[in-house]
């Protein structure tokens, strides 16, 4: 049956009694009657006249079948027949003047907006400093500032004393790199010292790392005496705060990183890094006796981070001025998840007062390129929508997996890609207040035509 | 919801133990309602029994999200907006993921329209055992005139696939013109204004449609409007405070968005707690290279997702944009109590027999599914051995120790693979485990050959034409 008829019709139609049969009429079990909310609102008066006319049209029924010879009347006390239909009592009529139609309202309302700021946050990040000029004993040009949050970032509750900071890695020999970011370094991969001067004079870098991979037993197996070269190369190079990084092997890592730590004695360099696999007290002391701050990797554990700290700072005697925490970049995509909420924990923890993790956190932020989203030419699943050009879905990778980690509490990133470190350079400025620009109409975009 | 203890709950359910529900108990059903796995709807002797009427009303205003939840659209496509009850998503998790609305306009051509219609809705990626993609379409009025508005959303709702709306004019007139089309498909208005807020709470009353109130870069003028509708009836609400692009008015977005959230959820500030929209689409605004527009739309669409937007209204239908887009609102919005693994052991792809290859890989669920996805869409017949490494994937758990060749080994036995009954009895080692590959011929000596397969698994394709059977 397409046609549809109200309450009203039917009853209509039943008084008018022009009906003479109803064939393949059936009411079975309990009628259910769905009411279209959406068509009007259910107030008192409503429900008490739905509640009549569907009396109405019970009574009419009623006639109707007594018309047609079926003995309805002993079904059917009057009583009940004679309330239904009665005019709407009172306190019914009540209710449903206590509930307005619907009537514009003549003038807005006049209100204030006020929210508080987090009360919880009391303790201050750690500030670091990186870098160390003639002045401190050093030969860099400037330091790096890192910390010093009394907020969660680009919270209003307090500025950030420090725009977050960008060290763009060089490598101390050729490795694979995604396409997108390879054109960039082609000319400079065999040369630490020229990569390191591109990516400051070219890429607008605030320091770069300078990773000693050839030193892993299992690439080059290049001595620690070799890898001093590179980081005089490198300190000679920029004159930026530099951070130096090992191969990541647990046994050569510590051999490597303290004789690094001797060479660049003074410069104040980020050690990276000391975590539980390995011998930590060892990078831990090299950092105290030559100035430098270390840098406390643990894998998205919070506890593990919590003790990392606790043992350089009891143990290794590493003062609070000169620690940062790695706790893990997951990329975007590939884990993102853990290692976001696990920094937000961290830096909540810290500004609450955890004074085992009040420290400046970095972020490996390259890993995005290991996200085969971002360097794939195209998708391995052939349901799936095209994946678009790589040169242009790679650099987007990486902006988003630090921007994201940068709401989270990131102090330092570890990038790649130059346009990647413009525009998080660029969303954090601009984040912080720095960047002027006109904002255009917040309603052009309505009209807009593109 | 602030209540964070089940019993409490428990004294507003019948408590009767009755297992309707399929709960053993009032009190597993009470946690399931904290832990928001469960909705008081599914307590159906509460709803039925006049009795427990007034233990219902006060249960339904316990267990309110914060931040109210506005529906859009209808049926199985339907979209929640807002619900929240966090500031941060490890509090407990972010529920309902903001809604991506694409636009398009009226002054398309049909053609044109159509086409991008089409590519909104039937955009997918596949990522962690599941489809994502778009969820709704936002039509612009262009014209500002009225029938041509009408009928391109009559062209859009034709070919929309049941796609929710948001129709998007600060014209009266052309938004009456859209909802006589579409009202009974309940899109979202957008939007009230300071200045046409009496006829668009008339409409929104009339055809009974959530309403968006815009009050750009004012709260004070934002709250009084939400106050104004609060009070004529009308709750269905979206706020839209707002979104800068660019420049100084970005700071002060941000700060707007952080605000209302928290006078949302950690101050229970009802009159103001209704889902937030956001405008990425305004990048566009900004510049004339489309790179540029659409990077810029990302890094947007990223800080809203992360800091309180509730829905948001984007342009930019590039791969580039697209993906990293759902990735990361993927990734925020994962329910972090809910431990991302498949169950450890063999499974099969596809129809393998004796002549197919078992890959090896690790429980974490994106691991796992990532590597399904990689053979079953390459029509594929293999095995895959899913090791048991506390969920972490492939590279963490060879340096973390959690999948090392013993564990390999416990774990073909605890699944009782039967080597003998393969025609090239081998496992595929992920290219990353590649270092086990000594130890492991060892221990399956004279049962099973070791294989290296890809450091990515999207690389087992090419894998299986170069190394596939073993010689």
């Amino acid at each position: 049956m397409a046609e549809k008829i109200t309450l009203s019709d039917l009853n209509k139609t039943l008084t008018e009694m022009n009906v003479q049969s109803l064939e393949g009429l059936k009411i079975e079990g309990d009628v259910e009657i769905d009411l279209d909310v959406g068509a009007g609102g259910v107030g008192p008066l409503f429900a008490y006249y739905f509640g009549e006319q569907a009396a109405k049209i019970a009574m009419q029924l009623m006639e109707f079948a007594k018309a047609v010879g079926y003995p309805v009347q002993n079904l059917m006390q009057p009583v009940a027949v004679a309330q239904a239909i009665s005019p709407a009592p009172k306190d019914i009529a009540a209710a449903a003047a206590a509930v307005p139609a619907f009537k514009v309202a003549s003038a807005l309302a006049s209100a204030k907006f006020s929210v508080g700021v987090d009360k919880t946050w009391k303790h201050p990040i750690q500030e670091v400093t990186l870098g160390a000029t003639k002045a401190d004993g050093g030969s860099r040009g400037h330091v790096v500032k890192l910390g010093g949050e009394k907020a969660m970032p680009f919270f209003p509750d307090a500025a950030m004393p420090h725009a977050p900071k960008i060290t763009m890695d060089v490598f101390d020999m050729p490795i694979g790199m995604a396409k997108a970011v390879k054109m960039h370094y082609e000319d400079v991969i065999n040369s630490p010292g020229e990569w390191a001067k591109k990516a400051v004079r070219d890429f607008g870098a605030d320091m770069v790392t300078v990773h000693l991979i050839s030193t892993d037993p299992l690439l080059k197996d290049t001595s620690a005496q070799d890898a001093v070269k590179t980081v005089e190369e490198v300190l000679q190079a920029v004159d930026v705060p530099i951070c130096i990084g090992g191969s990541g092997n647990p046994d050569k890592d510590p051999v490597v990183l303290s004789k690094a730590a001797e060479v660049a004695q003074g410069e104040r360099v980020l050690i990276a890094s000391a975590n539980l696999n390995m011998d930590w007290e060892k990078i831990g002391k090299a950092c105290v006796d030559n100035g430098h701050v270390c840098l406390a990797w643990t894998q998205l554990e919070i506890n593990s981070q919590k003790e990392l700290n606790r043992k350089l700072m009891k143990v290794a005697g590493v003062p609070r001025e000169s620690i940062v925490m790695d706790p893990t970049t997951a990329a975007l995509a590939y884990g993102l998840d853990f290692a976001y909420s696990n920094m937000e924990r961290i830096r909540l923890g810290a500004l609450k007062g955890d004074d085992e993790l009040t420290f400046p956190m970095s972020s490996g932020t390259t890993n995005a390129w290991g996200v085969r989203e971002s360097w794939m030419v195209r998708s391995p699943n052939k349901d799936d929508s095209d994946w678009g050009d790589r040169m242009l879905r790679g650099p987007i990778w990486e902006i988003l997996t630090g921007y994201s980690l940068a709401m989270a509490g990131v102090d330092i990133f570890m990038m790649m890609h130059p346009t990647a470190v413009a525009y998080l350079h660029e969303i954090t400025q601009s984040l912080m207040g720095r960047i002027d620009a006109k904002t255009p109409d917040a309603n052009a975009w309505l009209k807009m035509g593109v | 919801m602030k209540e964070t203890s089940p019993l409490n709950l428990y004294k507003q359910l019948p408590q009767t133990n009755c297992k309707k529900c399929g709960e053993e108990t009032c009190m597993a059903f009470a946690a399931g309602l904290i832990a928001r796995t469960r909705k008081v709807e599914e307590c159906t002797p509460l709803i039925d029994e006049k009795k427990y009427a007034k233990k219902l009303g006060t249960l339904r205003s316990t267990v309110a999200p914060e931040l109210k939840m506005v529906y859009v659209g209808v049926g199985e496509k339907q979209a929640k907006v807002g619900g929240e009850d966090v500031m941060y998503r490890h509090q407990m998790t972010f529920f309902n993921k903001p809604p991506f609305a694409y636009d398009v306009a009226d002054n398309m051509e049909e053609a044109k329209l159509i086409e991008r219609v089409k590519k909104i809705t039937t955009w997918r990626k596949f990522y962690i055992g599941k489809w994502q993609g778009v969820e709704m379409i936002a039509v612009r009025s262009v014209t500002d005139d009225p029938a041509k508005f009408a009928a391109a959303v009559k062209t859009v709702m034709a070919n929309g696939n049941g796609f929710p709306l948001i129709l998007c004019s600060f014209n009266p007139a052309v938004l009456k013109a859209g909802l006589e089309v579409a009202a009974k498909e309940k899109p979202l208005i957008y939007a009230a204004t300071k200045d046409n807020w009496k006829e668009v709470a008339q409409l929104a009353n009339d055809y009974k449609v959530p309403v968006t109130l815009s009050v750009p870069f004012d709260l004070d003028g934002l709250k009084s409007m939400a106050v104004t509708f609060a009070e004529m009836g009308l709750t269905d609400l979206v706020l839209d405070p707002g979104t800068a692009p660019n420049g100084k008015m970005l700071q002060q977005t941000l700060t707007n968005f952080i605000n209302l959230r928290r006078a949302a959820v950690e101050e229970a500030q009802r009159d103001i707690a209704y889902p937030v929209m956001v405008l990425p689409i305004n990048a566009w605004l900004t510049t004339d290279d489309p790179v540029r527009a659409s990077y810029w739309e990302s890094v947007l669409t990223a800080a809203f997702v992360i800091r309180g937007g509730a829905i948001m209204i984007k342009h930019s239908l590039e791969p580039h944009s697209m993906m990293p887009d759902m990735h990361l609102r993927f990734n925020i919005y994962t329910d972090p109590r809910t431990p991302v693994q498949v169950k450890p052991g063999i499974y099969k792809v596809g129809n393998p027999g004796p002549e197919s290859p078992v890959f090896l890989t690790t429980n974490f669920a994106l691991t796992y599914y990532t590597v399904e996805s990689d053979v079953a869409s390459n029509g594929i017949d293999a095995y895959i051995i899913a090791i048991n490494t506390d969920g972490i994937g492939v590279q963490a758990s060879v340096a973390g120790g959690q999948l090392s060749p013993v564990k390999i080994q416990d774990s073909f036995n605890e699944a009782a693979f039967d080597w003998s009954g393969q025609k090239y009895p081998a496992m595929v080692l992920p290219g990353m485990a590649a270092k086990f590959s000594g130890e492991l011929e060892d221990l399956f000596a004279g049962k099973a050959k070791i294989m290296v397969g890809p450091e990515d698994s999207g690389r087992i394709i090419g894998w299986m034409k170069d190394f596939w059977p073993p010689k």
